[in-house]
């Protein structure tokens, strides 16, 4: 076989094509992000074990405002410092990734089922129900999210699972437009279309031929979208109104920490601030991951 | 007379994921195209002839890569020019027809500014001289009233017409060979009909080569000259196109003409088994005998090499050797 | 012959247009305009034309994917606007489509056995093994072997989807099956295997076609009688033989013209004719053919002619005749 000489050199496939293959798919697997998420999903369910102390009383032996073990003042039985309250950060910390999990992934389901059968419903039915379905979600996305969600609060009483909810009801509008759009091309496409000839109800059209193609596109969303709810319930935290005492959270952590923050103790705020860009970041990677290999064109063909 | 365009032995490969497969495009492709003739490129999809074509002019994919062969335009080897020296060849000397009229036309500018464009560039003109060398095209065309439809912007015209301007544009550099990727796949009967009309008075005015690629016999039977049968990446059959039809020599080729349905007769059609092969995992052998109804046990172990049949014509097929070539060729094999 | 399985009577749909600043009602599209026709059980009726004559506006009538604008089409003696429940329901079973694209005509997380199987789960209330037992049934029927019933439709070629689709067209006995296009974008050896497929079935089950199709040495093919639609209306219909033999209207004659020849040095027996296909906003008065017309009379500008029997059970819209 020839070769062409020029600017055009011929790449031949490597007999090894296997291994590298191997190598390939290993690099570009979201490692990262399986390895923090996984972490924290551990440590969320076993924090009453890893903690080392409960996470809402003071240290015994320790008073407050120590620093990190590693620095001078610190002690062994509080290894990243204590809070105002004397408090062990670390075992507030590895308590509050369970409220940070717990709300943040429960509160993304909720959001996209609600905004998902929306999309649908109104994609598919058109007509006077889409209109409906749309107008609200314009008018609901008009509304600042954190102040609508400290408004639901205020309303309906914080609780772990008060939030879970709210954050449902505030974030379910951007599943409904991205569902709705894809809903509007998938009605058009043969298949749909031959299943309402030969007679299917809409409920088994919605059911059998709508949905199963829309869920790739919905978890993708989800994946990526965990984040921003994770970052609300923290923010909520933060304001007062989020999860509330005794149950740590990150954000609370936050607000607590926010006197001191230019009196040195700096960390009462980067450990948990550090949390939350741990988990958001592990959830964007994770979902860009799932994007690419979910989505056939993006494929390397 | 020398030939326009010697393609000898073309071989393009594709990688694919990322280097793990290889695809053997177009494997061992060798035809001959004189001024004025027209040949036909005809095959399913994936034989390769789309590929072929761009890889003539040099606008492979990033996948693809010539590995090897020479494909000798007017004596120069095009499989061997950098893209800028390709940059100066396109456009001018050879063009391109593509089946979407509305991929090439595009769609922000006006008629005039994309016939004038191959001309402006090409052969330097400017001013009153451009305008009238366009509407002259627009003319040969036969767009009626040019003057006025030059100011038009694509999506005021029909498919039909927007056709013939990615016609006009292909000959406003005076190319001397038109490469036609399937340009009429998308328009109705009555405007194909008038488009193929067309492009061969255009030949006979021009003496341009033309190189027309199609699925359909018929077209074949009503433009070309010549005819090469692809398949699998390969060309199985070359012929003049009336030994072609009177005299197909590979099983491939009598397969397809007994397959496609005759006016005014309700004969039953001959089909073939199975689908085209899959490049990525040819069968050993010929890639045809899988569904080949004449195969004998060699075909299925050993690829057949190039026949010369006497009356013009070469036909990769064991069946050939075996009969000894008919029709007084001397059955030498082809590199 | 036996009375007609579907019958179509100045069947007419006209979409309405909305253009200018005041959203002001504009002529409708007439997309199909005054159109009979009539098939006969267990035989093909090709429809044939170019863009714009109406052929998928008729199919998406004979579907009930639109509402006709007027006129009647009559199932097995029934008035088809009529039927709501359970006549519904009857009519979608025993009438069926397979569509021009095999890659988007099955759902692509539907696995095939569940394909095929749709139809008779909305019709009948077949145990799951009976079911199951049909659609291995429809599947041989067609070609393909039960063992595929369990694949998704991406493991398959183009012509095997175009399987695939009709035996799920086939599965509730359907007595007509709307054909749009079926092989225009398979691969042309594929092309035999599929239209030889579907007249061995034709002929095994008695089931009718509507072939619409744009290659007339296809649709000739197939179809036992043959209409063909310019810009919404019927100009000629015939059985095959006699409309080959002697196509009468000057658009026949242009197809004809068109149709790319078998061997070299075929030629047409007539011209072609020059022109394009007009859009189907701005109807020409009189015979909508006329501007196009290498034999046009000054009456055709003013007066649209009607039906007139022709040779061949058939009838031809032209002043000639």
């Amino acid at each position: 076989m020839a070769t062409v000489a020029g600017d055009r050199p011929f790449v031949r496939a490597p007999a090894d094509g296997r291994v590298r293959a191997a190598v390939r798919a290993a690099r570009e697997a979201p490692v990262l992000a399986v390895v923090i998420l996984g972490g924290l999903v551990v440590v969320a369910l076993l924090a009453d074990v890893l903690a080392p102390h409960d996470p809402t009383f003071p240290v015994p032996g320790a008073g407050v405002f120590d620093p990190p073990m590693w620095m001078e003042g610190g002690r062994a039985a509080a290894p990243l410092g204590t809070d105002f309250q004397g408090r062990d950060i670390l075992s507030r910390l590895i308590h509050g990734a369970r409220v940070s999990l717990i709300v943040g992934l429960m509160g993304t389901l909720v959001a996209g089922t609600i905004g998902t059968l929306l999309g649908i419903l109104s994609g598919y039915v058109g007509g006077w129900v889409d209109q409906l379905i749309m107008r609200v979600t314009d008018a609901w996305l008009a509304l600042p999210a954190i102040v609508f969600a400290i408004f639901l609060a205020a309303m309906v009483g914080p609780s772990m699972w008060n939030i879970v909810g709210i954050l449902g009801a505030v974030y379910w509008t951007r599943y409904a437009r991205v569902i709705r759009g894809e809903v509007l091309s998938l009605r058009e496409r043969d298949f749909v279309k031959l299943a309402e000839i030969a007679g299917a109800s809409r409920l088994r059209v919605i059911r059998r031929h709508i949905l199963p193609n829309v869920l790739n596109t919905a978890t993708v969303l989800a994946s990526l979208t965990v984040g921003v709810v994770i970052i609300a319930e923290a923010s909520l935290s933060f304001l007062g109104v989020g999860v509330p005492p005794p149950q740590p959270a990150w954000g609370l952590m936050l607000s607590e920490a926010r006197p001191t923050l230019m009196a040195g103790q700096w960390w009462l705020t980067v450990f948990p601030g550090a949390c939350i860009l741990l988990i958001v970041l592990a959830t964007q990677l994770f979902g860009d991951w799932l994007r690419v290999r979910l989505d056939p064109q993006a494929r390397n063909l | 007379m020398a030939p326009v365009l010697e393609v000898s032995d073309l071989q393009t490969h594709f990688s694919t994921f990322g280097g793990r497969r290889v695809v053997r495009a177009v494997d061992g492709v060798s035809f001959t195209l004189q001024a004025g003739e027209s040949l036909g490129l005809v095959g399913e999809s994936g034989c390769g002839k789309t590929t072929t074509c761009l890889s003539i002019v040099g606008l492979l994919p990033r996948a693809g890569r010539i590995v090897g062969g020479r494909v000798l335009f007017e004596g120069e080897d095009l499989a061997r020019m950098s893209q800028r020296e390709l940059r100066r060849i396109r456009g001018r000397r050879i063009a391109v027809i593509l089946q979407d009229p509305m991929a090439s036309l595009n769609p922000l500018f006006t008629i005039y500014r994309q016939v004038a464009e191959p001309a402006y560039f090409h052969q330097r003109l400017r001013g009153r001289t451009l305008r009238r060398r366009v509407q002259d095209l627009l003319r040969a065309v036969r767009i009626p009233s040019p003057e006025w439809r030059m100011r038009d912007y694509p999506h005021q015209m029909s498919g039909g017409m927007r056709q013939r301007i990615v016609g006009a544009i292909a000959l406003a550099g005076g190319p001397r060979l038109i490469i036609a990727d399937e340009p009429t796949t998308n328009l109705d009967v009555t405007i194909q009909a008038q488009y193929l009309d067309l492009l061969k008075d255009l030949q006979r005015e021009t003496g341009v080569a033309l190189i027309f690629v199609t699925h359909d016999l018929g077209i074949v039977a009503k433009m070309c000259d010549r005819v090469a049968v692809m398949y699998a990446g390969k060309i199985v059959e070359q012929a003049p196109v009336r030994t072609l039809f009177d005299a197909p020599r590979h099983p491939y080729t009598r397969a397809l003409l007994a397959s496609v349905p005759r006016l005014g007769s309700k004969q039953p059609l001959a089909s073939i088994d199975g689908q085209p092969p899959n490049l990525a995992s040819l069968p050993p052998g010929c890639a045809f005998h899988p569904r080949c109804p004449e195969a004998l046990a060699r075909c299925a172990s050993e690829e057949p090499a190039d026949v010369e049949t006497g009356d013009g014509g070469a036909a990769r097929c064991w069946l050939l050797e075996a009969a000894g070539a008919a029709g007084g060729g001397r059955g030498r094999p082809h590199p | 012959m036996a009375d007609p399985i579907l019958e179509a009577r100045g069947l007419t749909k006209h979409f309405p247009v909305r253009q200018g600043l005041l959203g002001r009602s504009h002529a409708p599209v007439k997309a199909v305009d005054g159109v009979d026709f009539a098939i006969h059980p267990g035989e093909t009726l090709g429809l044939i034309g170019e863009s714009g004559c109406g052929k998928t506006t008729t199919s998406r009538l004979i579907l009930l994917q639109e509402r006709p604008t007027a006129g009647t089409i009559t199932f097995e003696g029934r008035d088809v606007a009529a039927l709501e429940g359970a006549g519904l329901m009857a009519y979608r079973r025993a009438v069926q489509a397979v569509f021009q694209d095999p890659f988007s005509s099955l759902s692509p997380r539907m696995r095939v056995q569940d394909i095929v199987a749709e139809p008779l789960e909305i019709h009948t209330n077949g145990s799951r093994a009976a079911i199951r037992e049909r659609v291995a049934e429809v599947l041989a029927l067609v070609g393909l072997a039960p063992d595929v019933a369990p694949l998704f439709p991406h493991e398959f070629s183009g012509g095997q989807r175009q399987r695939i689709a009709i035996a799920r067209a086939l599965s509730t006995d359907a007595r007509l099956v709307v054909l749009d296009e079926p092989v225009s974008a398979l691969d042309v050896s594929v092309r035999a295997q599929i239209i030889n497929q579907l007249e061995h079935l034709q002929r095994r089950l008695g089931v009718a076609y509507l072939f619409i199709g744009h290659d007339l040495a296809t649709v000739a093919h197939i179809s036992h009688r043959i209409a063909v639609m310019y810009l919404g209306k019927i100009v000629e219909t015939a059985d095959t033989e006699a409309l080959v033999d002697r196509p009468m209207h000057p658009y026949t004659k242009a197809l004809f013209a068109a149709a790319l020849p078998a061997r070299p040095d075929d030629r047409p027996r007539e011209p072609t004719i020059a022109g394009e296909v007009p859009s189907a906003l701005h109807v020409p008065r009189g015979c909508r053919f006329h501007p196009r017309c290498p034999l046009a009379m000054p009456v055709c500008a003013e007066v649209e002619p009607t039906p007139t029997p022709r040779d061949g059970g058939g009838t031809v819209a032209c002043h000639l005749y």
